[in-house]
């Protein structure tokens, strides 16, 4: 049984195609990187996998169960959005939002154990009693982490979350999704735009532009340089399709 | 004076029902503040103006037909927010007029309820009734019970509804039940300052505890105290210079808000000079 299994999904958004019949899948322990243009239809990927965008054609289906019939599945697996503006005024600490990630309603002697644990993977153990807003960028990015993996998920969906933050905090993020599928084994869906880091990390890549342009082993799309001169040349035109719709 | 006070049964009820409202109010207005919807208790007690005064001019209990009304108003903003791509604020607005418009409108029909609906519109703590002390009470017994029982969910969607989303949750279905439990919140609030201040008890302390707490619980219980240290002192204050309940709550409030501002101010001046130093 696949984790995700996606299968033959389009969507549109009135008129316009943003995905034409996507097809792929992601075995236990992979670490699938998703790479595309500005505009290829990651982030509509991203939703309807993640069943925020429930109106697309074709099934996707999570550790063998159709999201649209099974949304107990979601508990399974742990989402890090693009970095967001949090509030600075809100007031939950590091600890709370962390425990929002759990599901159990039972608050017994481990409850706070697993939320220690999470924030120790991620390096903010001594931070705990912060107010989330208080924190830079790449720290709250390290809280969503914290929050995603404290129920143990099977499967974590990154979408670019490692946008907006400075390098340094970059790399440690990188190190950290590293540990997670290396030692911790849990797979991993990451949409980004860092081609650099995607041939470091990632085990397979999808390539995607509104369909799929390709879908492999990482080296076989790094090492080849028609691939690559392909998906510069369609990252052009869709750079070059944004300003001129500026 | 303030032992004598409290010998009194209508002082009895007034302190009663003013806890109830103060905890009410600052628990549910944590969660709007929090999620930019400040207003809310506003555009509620409003469109509960229309309702009380049909309650009036139809000899119903007139908490019930307020409650009523702005339970349908609540919902239909949220509906409204969700199918169309009207702003947020504008759905507000809409109804929010269109309710004060009916209670107007029945006013300039009827005209023989008008003390009555003043007293909805600038608050009566102390002249609230057996019936509305039961009443208040019960529905802060519901509202509390289902805050407790959802708090972690209400917590998550009021933090990341899109997150929430994904963990599994019934987005909608808890928006519809949170506006409707604020609007509860609201028009059990208006009958103790009036239609025109409920935004004051709602938002006031809890942007005062914003600025003191660390922690969301203990953002609340911060909050909630300073309601009712507001509603408490306010209505004796009131008593004994015989001035506007309503009035003297608001203004014991936003006197603690002004201090908290102040406590903040000089901790991050004295944050500043350990730095320096």
């Amino acid at each position: 049984m696949h984790v995700l299994e996606i299968d033959g999904v389009s969507f549109s958004y009135g008129s316009t195609l943003a995905l034409d019949s996507i097809s792929f899948s992601v075995d236990k322990g992979d670490l699938l990187g998703i790479i595309g243009p500005n505009g290829a239809g990651k982030t509509t990927l991203f939703s309807c996998m993640l069943g925020l965008l429930g109106g697309y054609r074709g099934s996707i289906r999570i550790f063998g169960e159709d999201i649209k019939k099974n949304r107990k599945v979601f508990q399974k697996i742990g989402y890090i959005p693009q970095k967001k503006n949090i509030d600075r005024n809100f007031p939950a600490t590091i600890e709370e939002i962390v425990s929002l990630g759990i599901t159990s309603s039972r608050k017994d002697k481990s409850y706070k154990e697993r939320i220690l644990s999470a924030l120790e993977t991620v390096g903010l153990s001594s931070l705990q009693d912060r107010r989330i807003g208080e924190l830079s960028g790449g720290q709250q990015q390290r809280v969503l982490i914290a929050k995603a993996i404290v129920n143990d998920p099977e499967l974590l969906i990154l979408d670019e979350p490692a946008t907006g933050i400075d390098l340094e905090t970059q790399n440690k993020f990188y190190a950290l999704l590293r540990k997670l599928n290396g030692e911790n084994k849990i797979t991993m869906i990451w949409s980004s735009h860092d081609l650099d880091a995607v041939n470091k990390l990632a085990t397979g890549v999808a390539c995607i532009n509104r369909s799929m342009f390709f879908h492999g082993q990482t080296h076989e799309f790094f090492e080849n340089p028609d691939l690559l001169k392909a998906y510069s040349e369609s990252s052009m035109q869709a750079h070059m399709h944004m300003h001129d719709h500026h | 004076m303030v032992l004598e006070v409290l010998e009194f049964g209508f002082m009895q009820r007034a302190l009663m029902a003013g806890i109830a409202v103060a905890i009410t109010s600052s628990v549910i207005g944590l969660f709007l503040v929090l999620r930019r919807n400040s207003l809310f208790g506003d555009a509620m007690s409003h469109i509960a103006f229309g309702g009380i005064a049909i309650g009036l001019m139809a000899n119903i209990y007139p908490l019930w037909t307020g409650l009523g009304l702005s339970i349908l108003g609540a919902l239909g903003i949220t509906k409204l927010r969700q199918s169309t791509k009207i702003p947020a604020d504008a759905t507000v607005a809409i109804l929010l007029s269109s309710g004060l418009a009916i209670g107007i409108m029945l006013v300039s029909v009827s005209g023989g309820f008008t003390l009555d609906l003043f007293s909805f519109l600038f608050g009566s703590i102390l002249l609230v009734s057996v019936n509305d002390t039961l009443a208040i009470l019960a529905l802060t017994g519901i509202i509390l019970t289902i805050v407790i029982l959802l708090y972690k969910k209400l917590v998550y969607i009021t933090f990341d509804e899109e997150q929430a989303q994904v963990s599994g949750l019934d987005i909608s279905r808890l928006n519809y039940l949170f506006v409707v439990l604020a609007s509860v919140a609201a028009v059990v609030s208006m009958r103790l300052v009036g239609i025109l201040l409920v935004s004051a008890l709602i938002v006031i302390p809890n942007v005062t505890a914003l600025l003191l707490g660390r922690g969301f619980k203990k953002t609340m219980l911060i909050s909630v105290s300073v309601s009712i240290f507001s509603v408490v002192a306010g209505t004796i204050v009131s008593y004994a210079f015989n001035l506007a309940p309503a009035g003297s709550i608001v203004l014991i409030s936003a006197a603690t808000f002004v201090t908290a501002l102040a406590i903040r101010f000089s901790r991050q001046k004295e944050k500043e000079a350990e730095i320096k130093a």
